[in-house]
């Protein structure tokens, strides 16, 4: 039996006993971002800085077209997320269509907008998992992290979840300013009788790479926190399985993004693009083809954004002769390009990287600077040549 | 509260409303869709898992793989049916 653990933020992991060496492999799982409207504004948010419009967003038989086509190239999974995908009126309909198509459904959501009513709902259509993101324990912080009151909203939800009879996944972003409540996140996610708790790293690029001083943890914050999940892996094994990945900052080798550039996962945007990773509109050059006017499988086989990293041939040395290039892959191209400039630059996290001096860096000023002000998460709201605009800008509420 | 499940033969073990099991055409292979994973199973696992109903024990289980797999000794089937629901079990991939 072989594993295959498709993490969110951007993790997927591989425990296979072989790894197939074909050119073209078949897609897993496909994130379905719904919208980019979202009530918070967590400062590191994965979404792209420039986020979609509602009227730019695609409709319910496009997306269901979508899924179908999904499903036609072999993919398993669909992950329904945002933006908030519980701002979409036809939520329902799309988990309905996805689980009589046979994909397996999960929600992505904060948790601040959905009722027990709608909940049922989601339950009836289908709907196999939930995963809900809780910002901090302390309420407080929770809500200064996010930009938004809702962290007893979250709560409620997760409890409404367990008892409509879902299975729930607390995701948990830990970083400089709450890794010190990990071990109370810890016992709230096995009071809230979730299966999983992610333990999720920031990633560095977008919203992240301007909050990066925000963020990054200190070594000794980092050590504390791998201690108490080894111990809470023990302890709680076969109650709470927790996902714990080292934030690669402080590693010495990449991490297998997403498995491989265009090996297991495609992202379809709001907007209907269709992305190697929800990240990769930050890679600028890149052009994408959109599901409005090419079939997923072309997308899939041809699109010149699935086939640039594609593989390995793309890689510069010290990648190309290295032998664990078919393990990570080259590792993250989003962060690579939005670190170095350089779209083919080994991974900064590697430590045979010429460029891992732009991690070492902010690393060596890690504790030593003021934790800075978040610059939050919000929709950019280009103002009309007639210059009445309508300012949907969210300004953070605490 | 969820509570660690130890198997024996004794238990009915049965999958979880959100484990799903499912032969994929696309792969030629039995899978179990879970929660941000999926579980590729192997010969033996599938023979195991498509006897996994929410009635049988797993010692019929057990019984049923000894029929099908003649010469294979019962101690050698049973140690690998509880191995490989107990792997699962501990993920909530299998309950009682």
């Amino acid at each position: 039996m072989s594993e295959l653990e498709i993490k969110q933020n951007n993790t997927i992991e591989v425990k296979s006993k072989t790894l197939v060496k074909e050119k073209l492999q078949i897609p897993y799982a496909v994130l379905c971002e719904l919208t980019h409207r979202c009530p918070l504004s967590c400062p590191y948010c994965s979404n792209p800085v420039e986020l979609e419009m509602k009227s730019k967003e695609i409709d319910t038989e496009t997306w269901k077209r979508a899924l179908s086509e999904a499903v036609k190239i072999g993919i398993l999974q669909a992950h329904f997320s945002g933006g908030e995908p519980t701002a979409r009126k036809d939520l329902e309909e799309l988990i309905q269509h996805a689980c009589s198509i046979g994909l397996y459904t999960n929600l992505i959501t904060s948790g601040v907008l959905i009722t027990e009513e709608r909940l049922k709902k989601f339950y009836d259509a289908g709907l196999d998992h939930v995963q809900v993101s809780i910002q901090d324990t302390d309420p407080e912080n929770s809500e200064k992290i996010a930009g938004y009151k809702g962290h007893a909203k979250k709560l409620h939800t997760c409890g409404l979840i367990r008892k409509v009879g879902l299975p729930l996944t607390v995701n948990a972003v830990m970083h400089r300013q709450n890794l010190h409540n990990l071990k109370s996140m810890i016992d709230l996610a096995v009071e809230l009788d979730a299966e999983r708790l992610e333990v999720a790293q920031v990633q560095y690029y977008g919203w992240a790479l301007k909050n990066q001083t925000a963020f990054l943890p200190t070594k000794e914050q980092l050590d504390n926190a791998t201690e108490i999940v080894e111990e809470a892996r023990v302890r709680l094994k076969g109650i709470l399985a927790i996902d714990y990945v080292v934030p690669d900052y402080y590693a010495k080798r990449p991490k297998s993004c997403m498995g491989g550039w265009g090996r297991q996962f495609l992202n379809i945007t709001p907007a209907g693009k269709v992305l190697p990773c929800h990240a990769a509109e930050s890679l600028n050059f890149l052009e994408f083809d959109n599901i409005k006017d090419k079939p997923l499988s072309w997308i899939w086989e041809n699109s010149d954004a699935f086939n640039r990293f594609r593989g390995t041939s793309w890689m510069p040395e010290p990648c190309q002769s290295c032998d664990r290039k078919e393990i990570d892959w080259g590792g993250c191209r989003c962060q690579a390009f939005a670190l170095t400039g350089n779209e083919n630059a080994t991974d900064p996290t590697c430590e045979f990287s010429p460029y891992r001096n732009v991690l070492d860096e902010p690393l060596s000023n890690v504790g030593k600077e003021e934790i800075p002000e978040f610059i939050y998460r919000k929709i950019n709201v280009r103002k009309p040549l007639n210059g009445i605009g309508h300012n949907s800008n969210k300004s953070p509420k605490s | 509260m969820t509570e660690l499940l130890t198997l024996n033969e004794e238990c009915i073990p049965k999958l979880p409303r959100h484990a799903k099991l499912r032969f994929d055409e696309a792969r030629k292979k039995w899978i179990i869709n879970a929660p941000e994973r999926v579980f590729e199973l192997d010969e033996i696992a599938s023979e195991i898992i498509q006897l996994v109903n929410g009635e049988s024990s797993i010692s019929v289980i057990i019984d049923a793989l000894c029929d099908k797999f003649e010469g294979a000794p019962r101690e050698v089937i049973s140690k690998d049916t509880l191995s490989m629901l107990q792997s699962l079990a501990d993920k909530g991939f299998v309950i009682i």
